[in-house]
Formats: C-alpha cells, structure tokens, sequence
C-alpha cells in the first residue's frame, strides 16, 4: 500500500501515472482515476469549506450526487470552470485544480468563524435579518452575503471554446449504463431499432465498475454493444432534461478529460427524440443525520466501496461503519474481503439478519446494534467516534480513521419527474419509486425500486442523548442545512414540503437535494407528525447535474445569436463609411459621417441636401408583399381602414392597419399595379407580423376570398430619391416611364424599366419633397444605385441614413408606428382620422373604434412640442407633466415619441403623446429631465411646408 | 418539445415549426356594427381559459403555412386531436 492506494485493486491504468496539483501542490494519479480518487490515494481527506458556515469537508459520494467537494478547473485564459464535483472531474497530465470558498486557505478559513456563530444563522436567517431598507440590500448585505456564503467564483473572461449540438432520432434510447440499462440495451443488440445508449461516466457498467464479480460480464456486454452496429454508445454524456414527446436533452463532455483539448468543440448538445426510453439511472444511498456526519473521511458506505474496487484507493486503514440498512454490512464485508481492516459495525436496528452477524463474526468485527453514532472527532479527519445506546446509556469512544453511513437508497426519479411520470411511496425502502408514466418510457433497474439489497430502517435523524438545539447534524451539506433548521421551519409554521424547502434552503444547492431531498422530507415529517406521503416530495426540475451555458448556448452566439439582415445595397453603404444601426433583425445605415463628422454635423448635412438638392436613401428593407387575386381590393378593403376598391391602377395610397381592438399595429404605401394585384408596403419590424395577419384573417374568416399573399421584401431593391432635384437625376437615366409631373403625379406608381432592368417606380415620398422609390429586382440594386449616384453628381446628391429619414418624417408630422404609437393608439388618437373610410361597412378593428374607452374623453393623443429653449432637444420617453410643482409622485399626463433637432427650422421638434392633448393646443407643459425641468408648447405636428407645396412639383 | 400534427401535412412536427394562434372557433361577427358593447367585448376578449380540454388554433408557419384546430388539454399539455380549419368542433 503506497498512500492509500490498494496494490492490485481497482481499475486504473497503473502502468500510466499522471501528475496534476490541487491548490498549487503537485500529486500524482493514475489514468482512469478522479480528482476524489488520487487525492484521496495521496491522504487528502479536505477538499472544500461548506456554503455557510465555511466547515471543513471531504468527499461524501463517489458520484455526481456527492455534495460536499467543489472545486475549480483551470486551463488557460477564459477557460476556467468552477463548481465542480471532485467525484466527476478526470484527471489528466498537467490538470490544476483549486478549493472553493475558503481565505486565505482550505486549511485556515478564517470564515469557519461562521460556523462558532452557528446560533446566528438558522433557518430563514436571511429572511429575517436583511429587511430594510432595500438600499443597505445593494450596497451591504448582499456583496457581504455573497463573499462570505457562496461558491466558486465566476469565470471573468468570454470563454473561448465552442460547443456543438445535434439533433438525433432513435427508437430506444436507455439513460443509465449500469447492469439494467446495459442489459436493456443488449436486449436489443442487433435488432433492426435504432438504439442510443448513454452515460455520465467516462466508462459503461455503473455500479458493475464497482463490483469485480461483474468484471467478465461487463466485459462481453460492452464488447457485444460496441459491435453491435444498430447502437450508439455516448459516455460523458449526461442526459439532463426530460421534455415533452420523448424528447430527451443531454450533454456529452468531448474534450474536458483530455491533457490536449485540441480545436474541436468542448461540448457537445444532443437533443434526442425517443421512441421509447428506459431510464435506468440507478439509486443514490442516503446518508444517516448525526452530530458531525459532515466531518471530512465521513462518507457514503457504497462510496468508500467504488473507492476501493473502482480505484484502488482505502478510505482509511481502519473505517468504521455506522448502517440502518443491510447493504452498508455487504460494502463493509466486501472492503474487509478486499484487505481494509473494519474496526466497528453500529447499526441503529436492534436486529439484523443472523447472517450478517455471523459473517461479521467470521471476521472479527466488534458489531454495536440497537446503537447510534453520536459524535465524530477529528476537525480535517476523522480520528474516532462515539457511540451510545439509543436508550442514550453506554457512551463510548470508538477508535477509527473514517466512518461509512449506509442509511439505505433512494430511487433515481429525476428524469422520470421531468417526464410528468407519477410516483408513489415505498413503505419498505423509504422512499418514492415510479408509478405511471405519462410518456413512452419505462424505468428499469434500482431507479424502479427494484433492488436487492436487503432490508433497512428510515431513520429522520439517529437518537442521539446529546441536546438536540445545540448540535448540527446535516441534511443537506451543500447548503448546510441541520436537522434542526428544518425542526426550526415547522416550529415555524411552514407545513408545505415546497415551503419548508424554500425557507431552509433544503434540497435548493447545485446537487439539487440528490442524497438530502428523503431525509429532509421524513425529518419534516416527522415534525410534523404526518406520514410521508401527505407532506410530498418537492419537484425535480432539469437539469439533472450543472450543465455549461456554452453547451445550451452552443453556436448560437456572436455573429451567430442572430442573422443579421443586410440589403443589396449595404456593401455600398459600408465602402462609404456607414455608421449602422440594428432596426429590427436588419442592420441598416444609420447617417454617412464626412471628414470627421460627428452624428449631428452629417444628419443636419444629409437633411440639407435633401431639402435643398436631392438625397439618395435605402428603403430596401421595408416589407412588401404582393396581395394577388380577384378579390385582392376586396381584401385590402377589409383589412386596411381606408377605401381600395376604387383605387386605379397606376395609383397608390397610405394605408392604416389596425389590430382587432382598434389600435394601430402598421401602416405603409400600397401601389396598385393591376386590377388583381397590389404591391403592399409595411414597416420594416412589421413585415413578418402583418403578414401572418392577413394569412390568418384569409385563410379563417374569409376563406372564400380569391387571394394569395406573398412576401416579396427581399426580392426588391427599394432605392428612395428624394429631393427638389430628384426628377432631374432620374431624367438623367436612361428609362421608358414619362416622369413628367403630368403624366406621373404624386402616389402613382409606374411599371417600366430603368438602367436595363425593370422597376416598379413609385412616386411616394415621406420626406415631403418630390421622391420616387425605385424598386428593381434585388440582385440589380447595387448596380442601379452607383448609376444613381453617378447621374447625381451634377446636383452633389448626398446618402443619408434612417437618423435624416427620421428627422424629414417628424418635419412633416408622419408618424413611425412602434415609435409614435404604443399599442394603445387609436387612428383619433394620432390624428389619422382621415385615414378612415368613412362610408366602409367594416374593416378589421371598425367596430373597436366605437368601443366605450376608445371614445372616452381624456385619451393620449399624438400632438407637436415646440420648446421654449429653441436649441434644446428633449429626451425621448421623458415624462409630460403640466405642474412641476406638484407634490412627488406627480401626475404624468404622456410622454416625448420622437424628438430631433430640425435643420430645416433651426430649431428642435417633438412629437409627445398627452392625455387631452388636441384640447391642449398651445397650452405650455413642463418635460422633467436630469437636471432641469423644460417648458414645451403644444403644436400641431406639422412643422414645415405644411401646405405640402413641395411635393406636389 | 411537443410534437404536433399538422392535418395538412398529415406529419408530425417538432413544436418550433409552429405558431400558437389562441383559442379556436371563435368566429369573427359577420356584421360587427350590429354588436352591442358587452357583445364585441366578449368576442374581443372573453375567452374560455380551460383547465382541461382547450380548443385551440395554431399554424404551421415554418411548415406548409396552414392554419388548423387542435384540442390540447391544458394540464396535461397533451394533444388530443387535430383537424383542418373549417371542420367541426371535437
Ligand atoms: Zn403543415
């Protein structure tokens, strides 16, 4: 024996050593060993300090239910991991590995000051001391409660791995590689299913790793499944979610155990639709509530047996074993067969099976029964017990260098929760196992109760002569929740597992409750005087263990969270110094700065030219969709609030959309290019949602309706040119449309074609100067607006971006739909009355106009602010009040929509929604900002040529 | 994630094709102006907020585009059944 590791025991690679350091110390390990199983072969028994109270603790479990020894990986920048299980981390050449939770160092917190202060913190200690006022919250107590109770720190730096996902179909898929799930996975080796077989570990078998009487027939059932070609074996792959239809979530962890991750993805997420699923996910043993069952080399009796038969690693040179249920005798059997000296068995039952006492006899192990630990020694390791009678007679010390718990098992039901699967209360296991399920699955193995084990008692907590109020015998060790704060919590009053569950924190730590959720739920219980089951049992929600966010995340990140939405003429825009903004999923060109510009200089440029000359614009990702078919006008008729049907061809109008309960949800131009087909426009973010409107009013309410709607954004190049020299540069080009003001006036629309290419040329404007918006088939955009551009230098033609576009609107009073308007803006309430055809029978939201509160006095209306302080530009979204002297909270009457500074004015404008605001016309209102409160007149909206002269030319 | 049957289709389709569209048969007035307030109020607004069986619509939006009705029990978040718009109530 070198350390503790067992000479012969075990299957690690002995032939490969590897050296990793913990805590900037060096140790060495074998391949196939954990970070728990080398540093326990090397006598470390301290692995980590508790949430709260900062004690030491070692290894509980040898599993991922293990709650007690986090730590930190580190592999270079960005990649850093924390809260990990010890239990699950691989270890391999050059791994670095840190203690969590814990200053200066594991071996001297000087934190663990909390745990003398214990009194200080019971149940809902949190609940109860940081009340009030919320300030001291933010600023005292919780960075305090964060930096004394707490995990692993958070990563600081972007993480520099990527993560991969995958869809994947099966007929079988079995979660759990142990005797069961093997065994349901062999029963269909070869068969014509298709069969997807996964594990958390890095190797098939289970608890048969465990167990070398297993060894050969692992052995055979791994090399059957491994040709078999019809099953895919994934290890390192944690199924953690359950969804609905058999649909499966689960991690595989590609390259974490490898010393050269190399390239390739860290991580990769199988989302995975079974057939059926077999879940055989095993049991977790529970451990036994006593003074001091957190004490470091105080762990899991099935543990302390994976470490010796998986690992070749000896808890201790003499452990003790402290059981309510027969298996703990079976591991202890199995650890002394295996050459580690047993110093005592204790068992709470005053009889056991004669066969175990006899076995025990044969080898000489002093047996305690009808007997409790009481205590344990030792700070950072065990040094010895005591024991007393449950009478509470007949204390006494036993000498042992760690202690096995055996307090029976506990079904593993995660999965089978997340499916809805029902379950029910088994009297003799002490515990809930499956009962209907609510999806194709079936459990299979000790996660359906089906154990053999032999027998046990539930024990709460053991009996103890000790006073109970004074003593911490720990439940949930991860969140150090004692016996007693869940004793506190009913004393309480909480009677609901789920509350009781939220006021201790039982069951609430990254383990999600694994080995404490049963013992809490009898000691509540038991406080409660009720069987078990009228207390319940708190829900398993996914994921099953920690997953990475990059692996739920997996590419959809960067560049790739979203597409990002370019037109044909963003190249151009780009070359020419663009400055961009997101609108919608579009990235479109926000203002052209000139020699060192900032954003005011260029717009109020751009907005120059435009009024002056003539401006080129982008328009490309407004929505379009062709409306086709006999009954086209008489659908627009029935969608839109104004009149279609005696629309000619040739002509365009405004149209007003809105939703069923009479607000305004899009507006846009819609041309009618023949009797059967009209050339819709929407706004850019409304595209997709007024689209799917009209299908749902075409294909439900008004089937008989001859139409077909089609989205055509994307097909058209929308080039606007607009400003008093926009005809002559488009005279310029070569084109067969007469664009004479005659023969092409104001809202028409013209089919021809334009430099070779054809184009639905529209005379539309909202910038009120004379504008076309030349549409041409998407892939000849760029070329015809560099002709444009070319043609327009005689007249300095100038782009401009959607901060001038915005700017030319609000001169002219037109709105912009989710801007001016919220979702609860009528067209009165916008001053669009005239948008309404008055003699229409119906349209989509008619009768919401006449509704009691659309018609109601005092409604927001969409009115102009002119501020006293000509240079200054309100805040959008400022507050309207109309006394600033009013007593705090005042009474807000609306708020600033738009608000920009006017070139063409010299001076600022506002568009504001305010209650009663077109009975406040001329009334001056107050605008509080930071630092001032600001006085604004009520206007009409439209500030500039408001005779519209300059359009119509 | 649900899967869903399309009567259009006749497939089964992953949730994420799909777009839930509220409850079904709810059918828009023929003549709204002859509606009383409390009347188009009911049609606007009141809804049935089952707990159990729900009719309701949804459209295969990233699929075939269709708009159908489905009974979906609200507890269970199970499918009972889907057809085509325009058939009888189930
Ligand atoms: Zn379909």
């Amino acid at each position: 024996m070198s350390g503790y590791r067992v000479t012969g025991a075990g299957r690690v690679d002995r032939a490969r050593t590897v050296a990793f350091t913990f805590d900037g110390q060096t140790y060495q390990g074998y391949e196939g060993d954990t970070l728990a199983s080398a540093l326990l072969a090397s006598g470390v028994t301290l692995f980590g300090r508790s949430f709260k109270y900062h004690r030491p603790r070692g290894v509980m479990a040898a599993g991922v239910e293990d709650a007690n020894a986090l730590v930190s990986v580190t592999r270079g920048p960005g990649r850093f991991t924390p809260n990990l299980r010890a239990t699950a981390v691989e270890i391999y050449e050059g791994l670095e590995a840190s203690s969590q939770n814990r200053w200066p160092s594991l071996k001297t917190d000087m934190l663990a000051v909390n745990d003398r202060l214990g009194m200080f913190f019971p149940a809902g200690f949190y609940n109860k001391t940081f009340m009030w006022p919320r300030s001291f919250w933010e600023k005292l107590y919780e960075p305090t409660i964060r930096k004394m109770a707490g995990l692993g720190n958070s990563p600081t730096e972007i993480d520099p791995d990527h993560y991969t996902a995958a869809y994947v179909h099966c007929d079988l898929l079995v979660v759990g590689a142990g005797r069961a799930g093997l065994e349901a996975a062999l029963a269909e080796a070869g068969s014509d299913k298709r069969v997807i077989l996964i594990d958390e570990q890095n190797e098939l078998g289970g608890w048969a790793l465990s167990d070398p009487d297993q060894a050969q027939w692992l052995a055979q059932s791994v090399a059957t499944l491994t040709a078999a070609a019809n099953v895919r074996i994934l290890t390192r792959c944690t199924a953690f979610g359950f969804y609905h239809d058999n649909f499966v979530g689960a991690v595989e962890r590609l390259t974490d155990h490898l010393a050269q991750p190399g390239s390739g993805a860290r991580e990769k997420l199988w989302r995975i639709r079974a057939g059926e699923v077999v879940l055989a996910q095993g049991a977790i043993e529970r451990p036994l509530v006593f003074e001091g069952n957190d004490t470091p080399g105080v762990m899991l009796a099935s543990a302390a047996r994976t470490w010796l038969y998986r690992y070749g690693v000896a808890i201790g040179r003499r452990p003790a074993l402290m059981a309510s249920h027969d298996s703990g005798w079976q591991d202890a059997f199995a650890m002394a067969a295996g050459g580690v000296t047993i110093s005592a068995i204790v068992d709470v039952r005053d009889t056991v099976d004669d066969a175990l006492l006899r076995q025990a006899a044969d080898l000489g192990i002093a047996v305690h029964l009808g007997s409790s630990v009481i205590g344990v020694s030792g700070r950072h390791k065990v040094t010895g017990v005591e024991i007393a009678a449950n009478s509470g007679t007949g204390r006494k010390r036993i000498a042992c260098d760690a202690l096995m718990m055996a307090g029976g098992w506990t079904p593993t039901l995660h999965l089978w929760s997340h499916s809805k699967g029902t379950i029910a209360w088994d009297e003799s296991l002490g515990a809930y196992v499956p009962d209907k399920a609510n999806e194709n699955v079936r459990c299979a193995g000790a996660c359906s109760g089906q154990m053999d084990l032999g027998t046990g008692v539930v024990v709460p907590a053991l009996p103890t002569p000790k006073d109970a109020s004074r003593i911490k015998a720990f439940v949930d060790f991860q969140n150090d929740v004692t016996a007693k704060d869940i004793g506190l919590a009913v004393r309480e009053g909480f009677k609901s597992i789920e509350h009781v569950k939220r006021y201790t924190t039982n069951g609430m730590a990254t383990d999600q409750g694994k080995t404490s959720n049963i013992n809490g739920l009898q000691l509540a219980a038991t406080a409660l005087g009720r069987p078990v089951v009228d207390v319940g049992l708190t829900t398993f929600r996914p994921p099953y263990t920690p997953q990475t966010f990059g692996a739920l995340a997996g590419h959809a990140k960067d560049a790739l969270f979203q597409a990002t939405r370019k037109t044909g003429i963003d190249g151009w825009a780009q070359d020419n110094g663009a400055v961009f903004e997101p609108v919608s999923q579009w990235r479109r060109a926000w203002y052209f700065p000139q020699d060192g510009e900032d954003m005011h200089a260029a717009v109020n440029r751009e907005c120059r030219a435009v009024r002056e000359s003539v401006g080129i614009f982008d328009a490309s990702t407004l929505g379009k969709i062709e409306v086709v078919g006999p009954d086209a006008a008489e659908f627009l008729n029935r969608m839109y609030t104004n009149p279609w049907k005696m629309l000619e061809p040739g002509r365009c109008r405004y149209g007003l959309l809105l939703r069923e309960d009479g607000f305004i949800t899009d507006d846009g131009v819609a041309g009618r290019i023949s009797p059967n087909r009209f050339h819709v426009t929407t706004t850019t973010g409304g595209a997709a949602r007024v689209l799917a409107m009209m299908e749902d009013y075409l294909q439900t309410e008004w089937p008989d309706l001859d139409v077909w709607l089609t989205s055509t954004t994307e097909q058209w190049s929308v080039i606007a040119l607009q400003g008093p020299r926009a005809r002559d540069v488009l005279s310029a080009l070569d084109t067969d449309i007469d664009l004479s003001p005659e023969a092409f006036p104001h809202m028409s629309v013209r089919l021809g074609q334009i430099c070779g290419v054809p184009v639905r040329l529209f005379r539309v404007s909202f910038t009120g100067e004379l504008g076309f918006e030349i549409n041409v088939p998407a892939e000849y955009g760029p070329a015809v607006w560099k002709q444009i551009v070319a043609a327009g230098q005689p007249y300095g033609i100038t782009p401009y971006g959607t901060e001038t576009m915005h700017v030319l609107r609000a001169e002219k009073g037109y709105i912009i739909v989710g801007q001016d308007t919220d979702g609860t803006v009528t067209p009165m309430d916008a001053g669009l009355n005239w948008a309404i055809g008055k003699k229409k029978k119906d349209f989509v939201g008619k009768r919401s106009l006449a509704r009691p509160d659309i018609v109601a006095p005092g409604r927001k209306h969409l009115v102009g602010l002119l501020t006293e302080d000509p240079s200054l530009v309100l805040e959008e979204g400022a507050q309207i009040v109309a006394d600033p002297a009013q007593p705090v909270p005042m009474t807000m009457l609306g708020h600033v929509t738009s608000s920009y500074w006017s070139e063409a004015l010299g001076r600022s404008i506002a568009f504001a929604l305010v209650a009663g605001g077109q009975e406040r016309m001329d009334e001056t209102l107050h605008i509080p900002m930071p630092g001032a409160v600001h006085k604004a007149q009520v206007s009409g909206m439209v500030f500039f040529d408001p005779e519209g002269a300059r359009i119509n030319v | 994630m649900l899967l869903i049957h399309c009567p259009y289709c006749d497939e089964k389709r992953p949730e994420i094709e799909f777009a839930y569209g509220g409850e079904a048969h709810i059918a828009r007035p023929l003549d709204p102006s002859a509606l009383s307030d409390e009347e188009w109020e009911t049609y606007l607004f009141i809804r049935s907020n089952a707990r159990g069986r729900h009719h309701e619509r949804w459209r295969h939006i990233h699929g075939c585009g269709r708009f159908f009705n489905a009974v979906r029990d609200t507890v269970t978040d199970k499918f009972e059944t889907t057809y085509k718009a325009g058939e009888e109530r189930r």
